[in-house]
């Protein structure tokens, strides 16, 4: 738990449980009932364990690598109690996720070396880029940074407005031109008011869009080409934002999105609600994408950097 | 949309390829395959497995019953029959008898509930002839009134908003009022993404509902949502008992588990799909039309519909005379670019036609194909459009110069244009194939009995 706590501090793990706690409930009560009357661990128990994977979004691949793992234990310990199934579960996934060699942050921080840091926020309709933006700029504001918004969504209604409203409330610079404009113009000239304004921070909100319209994931590529034009070796960052409602969709928008602007990383929102946060147990085994951050609460300070060992933790604590 | 479900049902059904009949082993193993293809397609993993019990019942009792019958085939119709009825079994509409008709549309946060409210009063307001009212009770999220004030101006339907009012239910309420003040028929009450473990949000929508009296409340769910799908709506109907469900963002490659869920679930039908960002992209829930569009059979009847949707009449009227003289030109073609184009995606368009799915699958297919076309007829003279005889070599060179394609693929579509226009001659002569006059017919045809459902 020392590990745990270094980085977690007591009240970011309270948002963590109470956002999860759904989730928690529901994977939790469900392994107890499974176990429930049995001593040991028998193919019952595992096509129960499968039911329950399988149901919290975690995915059929990684369902099954996970079962095997499981089974290939029972195998080789022959004796396998039920009371000992929440540890090794807990061990395999966090053993899991490991594996795709990606270190969680420890903060919101952001390289020191680049000034401006341009990060692009990309994603579906209704994820929550706009809402994440707000709450990511909040942080970096916190932290002493000079942060500016570039609106280039210029295509959902009111879009615009609404990230203006976020950056009034974080206190951060604006920049935009208007609705119905160029969205790679936009992010161009953000990244141009960032340097000429002395920000640490360009942070630019993209209208959403589903991975399956070729000319919209097009229209992605070519913002993110025109912000590398803006300023080389931009955009330092491409972040998608992926809703946790979403079911086995959701590899397939980390699938397309990487092709069209090599996403970097992943932020994982609406974990608050009954969202299963298997998801992101599947996307991080799935996807060489590391999650960053993720989004407990509708309040402005919800948003929290990912911890692989602590989601875990989270996910089997009593 | 629904594909990657059918391509796995398909490979169930091959299991079936070979087999002289149903028997225990095969039904079993297909039935197996089926459920994984359910399970991975979001479908809630209980309902999978009911559903499939169900199949392996029926397919049982069939056995012996249509011998001329393969079985593959045997088994599409069960799960087709099945997911018809898993689905809903008819098309349910929504109750738009009060006076003022009140809609409340409910959901969770990023469904599409503001998009799918403007499009509804688009539908009402064109198809069903209504005089729709949208109010702006979304009093949280930032922006959200200017949303809908927005979406409201592109659909041509006044929005009743209260900027500096926090109040959703007194704001709907004096909203219903104002309808009846301006003779609005119906209208449709826009409110805040709530989740559905949020206590206090979900008291108050439950209040909205109690306060308005809504003729049909609406819950909006986003396509792509996974198993959580279920416990969402359950909760929801616990609250508010919503008449029917939207699914959201169906022009994606979700596959669409939930649609097949919820009904099951909840009990309550799917009344309305939306599909894309422009406003004309709702349509009423078909289960049987879907349920062959999962099996990879093609919707042919909303591929009608839709092109019924943007068919003007008097324009094709003049279309089937000039075919009939061989006089069809550059200007036709460019205005039939025009109506594919307000169509929507072609590839979804193109998905609705038996046995495209699987052809464009793999296919970078879009609308800007037809971009070069139109480029090359922009580089033509007006006499040049409507006379497409004139063309010679230099005229060729320069509108290859004007378009920025080379000659070869300028006179590759002129040959193309050739060959399309002759045919359409020879069919304009066919009795009982003329796409002018027959085709309007028909559309007249079906027109009247679309208003008559």
């Amino acid at each position: 738990m020392s590990f745990f706590n270094k980085f977690f501090s007591k009240e970011k793990k309270e948002d963590l449980d109470k956002g999860l706690e759904k989730t928690k409930e529901s994977f939790f009560g469900k392994l107890t009932k499974a176990v429930a009357g049995k001593t040991t661990v028998d193919d019952e128990v595992l096509d129960e364990l499968e039911n329950i994977l399988i149901t919290s979004d975690v995915g059929l691949d990684t369902t099954v690598k996970i079962i095997e793992r499981i089974e290939a234990r029972v195998a080789r310990d022959k004796y396998l109690g039920t009371s000992e199934l929440n540890e090794i579960l807990r061990d395999e996934i966090v053993q899991l996720l490991a594996e795709n060699n990606t270190t969680d942050l420890e903060d919101f921080t952001l390289p020191a070396s680049l000034k401006p840091n341009v990060i692009l926020v990309v994603g579906v309709n209704g994820v929550g880029k706009t809402t994440t933006i707000g709450k990511l700029a909040y942080q970096y504001k916190q932290r002493g940074m000079k942060v500016v918004m570039g609106a280039a969504d210029t295509f959902r209604a009111a879009a615009v407005d609404q990230l203006k409203i976020w950056s009034e409330r974080v206190g951060c610079d604006f920049y935009s031109k208007g609705m119905n404009t160029d969205p790679a113009a936009v992010a161009y000239e953000t990244v141009q008011h960032a340097l000429n304004n002395n920000c640490d921070v360009a942070i630019i909100d993209t209208a959403g869009r589903l991975h399956t319209k070729i000319n919209l994931m097009k229209e992605l590529s070519k913002i993110k080409r025109s912000v590398g034009k803006s300023l080389e070796g931009a955009p330092h960052e491409v972040l998608l934002v992926l809703d946790a409602t979403t079911g086995q969709n959701a590899f397939e928008q980390a699938r397309h999105f990487t092709d069209a602007t090599e996403v970097s990383a992943l932020a994982l929102t609406k974990l608050d609600g009954t969202a299963k946060g298997g998801v992101a147990i599947g996307i991080s085994d799935q996807f060489k994408v590391p999650i960053k951050y993720i989004g407990v609460g509708e309040a402005i300070d919800k948003l929290q950097v990912f911890n692989k060992r602590a989601f875990v933790d989270s996910l089997f604590e009593q | 949309m629904f594909d990657s479900l059918s391509e796995r049902l398909e490979g169930a059904f091959k299991t079936l390829k070979g087999e002289s009949k149903l028997t225990d082993i095969n039904i079993a193993q297909s039935v197996k395959e089926i459920r994984r293809a359910l399970v991975g397609a979001d479908v809630n993993y209980k309902i999978a497995k009911e559903f499939t019990d169900k199949v392996k019942e029926k397919a049982l009792g069939q056995d012996n019953v249509l011998k001329s019958v393969k079985p593959g085939q045997l088994m599409i119709k069960i799960v087709n029959d099945e997911l018809v009825e898993l689905m809903g079994g008819t098309a349910a509409d929504i109750n738009l008898k009060g006076k003022p008709a009140v809609v409340l549309v409910a959901g969770l946060q990023g469904s599409g509930k503001t998009t799918f409210s403007g499009k509804l009063a688009y539908h009402l307001k064109n198809e069903r002839k209504k005089s729709p009212l949208l109010v702006a009770c979304d009093v949280y999220r930032p922006a959200a009134i200017d949303q809908l004030s927005v979406i409201g101006e592109q659909v041509k339907v006044p929005v009743y908003k209260e900027a500096e009012n926090k109040n959703p239910v007194e704001i709907a309420l004096k909203g219903i009022a104002h309808a009846q003040a301006h003779n609005h028929d119906v209208v449709i009450v826009d409110t805040a993404g709530r989740l559905s473990i949020d206590e206090e949000m979900m008291a108050e929508i439950a209040n909205i509902k109690a306060a308005i009296q809504p003729n049909e409340t609406l819950f909006v769910v986003d396509s792509m949502t996974g198993q959580d799908a279920v416990n969402t709506a359950e909760a929801f109907n616990e609250r508010i008992d919503y008449d029917g469900v939207v699914l959201t963002k169906l022009d994606g490659d979700t596959r669409g588990g939930a649609a097949l869920s919820i009904k099951y679930q909840v009990g309550k039908p799917i009344k309305f799909v939306s599909m894309g960002e422009k406003m004309n992209t709702l349509d009423v829930f078909h289960p049987d039309r879907m349920a062959s569009r999962i099996l990879g059979m093609g919707d042919i009847v909303s591929f009608v519909e839709m092109a019924e949707r943007q068919f003007d009449e008097e324009q094709a009227k003049k279309l089937e005379k000039k075919i009939k003289k061989n006089k069809f030109d550059f200007n036709d073609f460019l205005e039939q670019i025009g109506q594919i184009r307000k169509m929507g995606d072609i590839k979804h368009l193109m998905n609705m036609i038996p046995g495209m799915s699987k052809m464009t699958k793999n296919l970078d297919i879009d609308n800007s194909a037809f971009n070069k076309v139109e480029a090359i007829i922009f580089s033509m003279t007006p006499q040049e459009r409507a006379n497409p005889e004139l063309m010679n070599m230099s005229r060729k060179q320069r509108i290859a110069d004007g378009c920025g394609h080379s000659i070869h693929e300028v006179n590759a579509f002129l040959k193309q244009f050739d060959q399309m226009r002759k045919m359409m001659h020879k069919m304009s002569k066919m009795p009982g194939m003329g796409m002018g006059g027959n085709a309007s017919g028909g559309a007249a045809k079906r027109k009247s009995r679309r208003r008559r459902r």
